[in-house]
């Protein structure tokens, strides 16, 4: 009995073996994956450097490239935005872009879910939008890769999320108070114990769920698309060409609004938990 | 049971270490989110921020202010309309005033002059006639002069010559023809 299954075992583990010898799709995960190098073949790759310190492995990595390559985008567009203010207060070109999302972020993200004493967050808020947002457009580019799309980078901020969202609530209304405030009114006593521990459970589940939406979101685009054009490859076809390409441009066309709607609903949403953290009453 | 065993063996094999898995966590990967995300949001925070909303607070207000200036500049305009208007209309008044005073004015010089030259005409006239009627007078005194001295010429002549009643006929008829002439 126990000898068949393990045969059953072997030969299963031989068949997945040959299938991935044949077929792999690997390349696929090449794409979506971190990486230790950044490949710009036909250019050559890329090897970038391995740190290790205190027994962490900290090297750099391709989406680690891509995150200070957003860093730099934004760094020196808005200095650029922030400049052009001091010659005119009318603003032209990418002044007028970057305004609009500002204003936007402003004026229908934060202030209709914080309310009053939004202006603290307003700063965190504009840099969650502009991070995920670059982050997300510099994945659709050549040679591109999607720094959101790497579920560390999605729970860090996420965290940071989370971060924000209790010191907000604990400096407007005391540590014991916010916690306090987390059990709604008008509860029976023995459900107290229960309610708490929900609660606190609540808390946590608002950030994953907010790390794995822009993970899944970010990755699952990019699958279709590299899905999409291996169908050239899997089915050894010319034929297949022009749908593959017409519906890969049409993912891509989605990634472009998926890339500006997880950005907005990021912020949307730690907005809307700072602003419940801020304001308990409701 | 095999079929357990197979997907659970497929399912392992895919999620190998080797392939790597889009859930694996990578400890540097988030010691670097942060590192970047940190500062990224205070070098924003310093650069772009609060330079950018401060701007944005400052034109807003600008507008707002540029508008309610606006506004009472409009009202001051309207104000000042409204009372050219009424002005106009008192200017008017007086012109209409002014021009019915001389008009009024006029016609009572116009009937003035009337009477005067109408006196005068009849002075005139009366002083015409006067003088008509002295010359008529002067003429007439005149003739009659003459015309004793004809009738005494003439009663001279006549009795200078010797005269028949034919002759004296004709020579009355003579002088009346005379005196005709």
């Amino acid at each position: 009995m126990w000898q068949t299954e393990t045969k059953i075992v072997a030969d299963t583990l031989k068949k997945v073996a040959e299938a991935k010898g044949s077929q792999d799709t690997g390349w696929i995960m090449h794409h979506v994956l971190d990486s230790r190098q950044l490949d710009l073949t036909p250019f050559g790759v890329v090897n970038l450097p391995q740190i290790h310190l205190f027994g962490i492995d900290i090297s750099i990595t391709k989406h680690v490239v891509f995150m200070w390559i957003a860093f730099i985008l934004l760094v020196v567009t808005l200095r650029y935005v922030a400049k052009s203010y001091r010659k005119s207060l009318v603003p032209k070109g990418i002044t007028n872009l970057t305004e609009v999302l500002i204003v936007f972020v402003r004026d229908e993200i934060v202030k209709p879910t914080i309310g009053k004493g939004s202006e603290r967050f307003i700063p965190y808020l504009l840099t969650v939008f502009f991070f995920i947002l670059t982050c997300n457009f510099l994945g659709l580019i050549p040679y591109g890769s999607t720094a959101t799309s790497n579920i560390a980078v999605t729970a860090t901020l996420a965290t940071i999320s989370f971060v924000v969202i209790q010191i907000g609530g604990m400096m407007k209304n005391g540590a014991v108070g916010y916690f306090k405030g987390l059990i709604p009114h008008g509860i029976p006593a023995w459900l107290l114990p229960i309610m708490f521990i929900v609660e606190i459970l609540g808390l946590f589940t608002k950030p994953f769920a907010l790390a794995i939406r822009l993970f899944a979101n970010m990755t699952a685009g990019h699958v279709v698309i590299l899905a999409l054009l291996g169908l050239i490859f899997i089915l050894h076809t010319y034929f297949v060409v022009p749908v593959s390409i017409s519906f890969a441009l049409f993912i891509f066309l989605l990634e472009i609004l998926v890339a500006l709607i997880q950005a907005y609903i990021f912020t949307m949403l730690s907005s809307l938990f700072i602003g419940m953290a801020v304001h308990q009453e409701h | 049971m095999k079929l357990v065993f197979s997907l659970m063996l497929f399912i392992f094999s895919e999620g190998g270490e080797k392939a790597g898995s889009p859930l694996d966590v990578n400890p540097g990967v988030i010691l670097w989110t942060v590192v970047t995300f940190v500062a990224l949001l205070l070098v924003l925070k310093k650069i772009a921020w609060k330079p950018i909303l401060n701007s944005l607070s400052e034109r807003e207000n600008f507008i707002k202010e540029s508008l309610e200036k606006a506004d009472k500049a409009q009202k001051e305009a309207e104000k000042m309309i409204a009372d050219n208007k009424i002005g106009l209309i008192k200017a008017e008044e007086e012109a209409q005033k002014i021009i019915d005073q001389s008009r009024e004015y006029a016609e009572k010089l116009k009937s003035q002059i009337l009477d005067e030259s109408k006196v005068q005409a009849k002075k005139l006239i009366a002083d015409a006639a006067t003088e008509i009627e002295r010359k008529n007078n002067e003429a007439f005194n005149k003739l009659k002069d003459q015309v004793a001295d004809i009738a005494v010429q003439s009663a001279e002549k006549i009795l200078r010559e010797n005269l028949d009643k034919d002759k004296q006929i004709k020579l009355v008829n003579k002088y009346l023809e005379d005196l005709k002439n």
